[in-house]
């Protein structure tokens, strides 16, 4: 099991290593702290918006989950800064990742 | 430790054309030769080729072009500020006294496969660099109550400034509405607020003092070094409205050369979108931050070319590889008062700032007379 093998299933997991407990991000095998086995755990995250634009009709922003993780994502709807968002739908397209929030 | 000066160098106008990159690189480095007769190959000890190209050997390929057999011979990558690395490099070989004289030949293609971080999946869709030049851009035009109408000003006087640089890849002049009215990418970027990725070429020798003053009559010294790596990826910046990597090297390429940025007669600062340049020139401490703007407003208004007197990148045009190079080479004419209408009056120290990939990593230098 891989950040990306399930990220291809549609499932975001958090990177945490092992052995000191940090999230590793962007997701690696080792920790880049102590060099622990990073294993992947599943749990719902909330995170904030911290900076959004847009393209055409499509916005996309900068979301900080847990302190440490931080992605651009897709939105639907008009995005504040501070607001809080759920990853919604994530996976891989033409090698690369995505990510929705709402 | 030896002082590590700069000798000679050469140059080709920055196009659209199609052209392999062996032909590329080559034509700065022959530029470099029929302009320093003194320069004679066989006291080369190195080549170093800045390059994102994904053509192998490349350094090797040179040299055996120019009919080399150099000690020394090897690329450098580092997406847009590989020429300023390349250079630390070539410093670095000459102070630990390895090479006496190192040719550094950056180059690229109009179609660079270092536009895009692949790695960087934290982007996800989002890879192209506009998207984080608009992230920037909100995020400055928020903190600061800055208009799209001033940050549309730094386009205006880089290609006003570009106009000046025969090598340039623009040769218009535009106006705030012009830009205002260009092509919108997303909601906080026109087309004219970027610099454009192009086919040129940009070469330079640096050499220890001794072979400096055998070389030229002119010699330019590298009196500062900073470099800062923050992160690879985009998304780990602490911040987007300011560039700590930017600020980092700035003060340590100060602090090296014993000078303040008050002592900074002209610079080239890397403007790979207009946000760019208010941004770098606050964390180089150029302005206070927020006020960037006033700054280059002020130079616009009164037509002094300080601040990216070859037109930046926006104006200039970005063959990464070459980039860094290239704008030392700007530094290099100005403090040499060979600029022509480009010329800084009694420009004595100048400044370089070459930075990659969202500013997760910076190059500043400082060059002296």
């Amino acid at each position: 099991m891989s950040f990306e093998s399930e990220l291809s299933q549609g499932k975001f997991c958090i990177p945490e290593c092992t052995v000191c407990k940090k999230i590793i991000w962007p997701p690696m095998e080792f920790c880049n702290h102590c060099f622990g086995l990073v294993s992947l755990k599943n749990r719902d995250i909330e995170g904030k918006i911290i900076e959004f634009s847009r393209q055409n009709e499509d916005y996309f922003c900068v979301v900080e989950f847990e302190n440490t993780i931080k992605i651009m994502a897709k939105i639907q709807q008009t995005p504040k800064i501070g607001q809080t968002v759920k990853i919604s739908k994530c996976g891989i397209s033409n090698g690369n990742y995505f990510f929705y929030v709402n | 430790m030896t002082k590590v000066g700069i000798a000679a160098y050469g140059i080709t106008p920055f196009t659209k054309d199609d052209q392999k990159i062996e032909s590329v690189l080559f034509k700065s480095a022959k530029n470099l030769f029929e302009n320093n007769p003194k320069i004679n190959k066989k006291d080369i000890d190195a080549v170093l080729v800045s390059t994102n190209n994904n053509s192998k050997y490349l350094s090797p390929i040179l040299s055996e072009m120019l009919g080399m057999q150099p000690k020394i011979a090897h690329s450098i990558e580092s997406l847009c500020n590989s020429g300023t690395n390349s250079i630390v490099s070539a410093y670095s070989y000459i102070a630990s006294g390895l090479a006496d004289v190192v040719l550094v030949t950056g180059a690229e293609r109009y179609d660079s496969p270092g536009q895009i971080l692949e790695w960087d999946d934290s982007r996800g869709e989002f890879k192209h660099p506009i998207f984080w030049a608009s992230i920037f851009s909100k995020s400055y035009k928020r903190e600061f109550s800055i208009s799209d109408e001033q940050l549309a000003l730094v386009s205006v006087k880089n290609h006003k400034q570009a106009k000046e640089n025969p090598n340039a890849l623009s040769s218009q002049i535009f106006t705030i509405q012009d830009v205002m009215n260009s092509k919108k990418l997303t909601d906080d970027l026109k087309v004219l607020d970027c610099s454009r990725p192009c086919t040129g070429s940009a070469s330079i020798i640096l050499t220890s003092e001794e072979m400096t003053k055998k070389i030229t009559d002119t010699p330019i010294w590298i009196t500062g070094i900073g470099q800062k790596t923050t992160s690879a990826g985009f998304t780990k910046n602490t911040s987007f409205s300011s560039m700590e990597s930017t600020r980092q090297a700035g003060h340590t390429a100060l602090k090296m050369a014993n000078h303040d940025t008050k002592n900074i007669d002209v610079a080239e600062i890397h403007d790979a979108f207009s946000v760019c340049e208010p941004m770098a020139l606050e964390s180089l401490g150029f302005s206070k931050s927020g006020q960037g703007i006033s700054m280059i407003q002020e130079l616009y208004e009164t037509n002094d070319f300080k601040i990216n007197p070859r037109g930046g990148l926006i104006g200039a045009g970005h063959p990464l590889g070459a980039t860094g190079i290239a704008q030392t080479i700007e530094i290099t004419q100005q403090l040499q008062s060979n600029a022509g209408n480009r010329q800084v009056d009694s420009a004595k120290i100048g400044l370089v700032h070459n930075m990659s990939a969202a500013a997760t990593s910076s190059t500043v230098l400082v060059l002296e007379k």
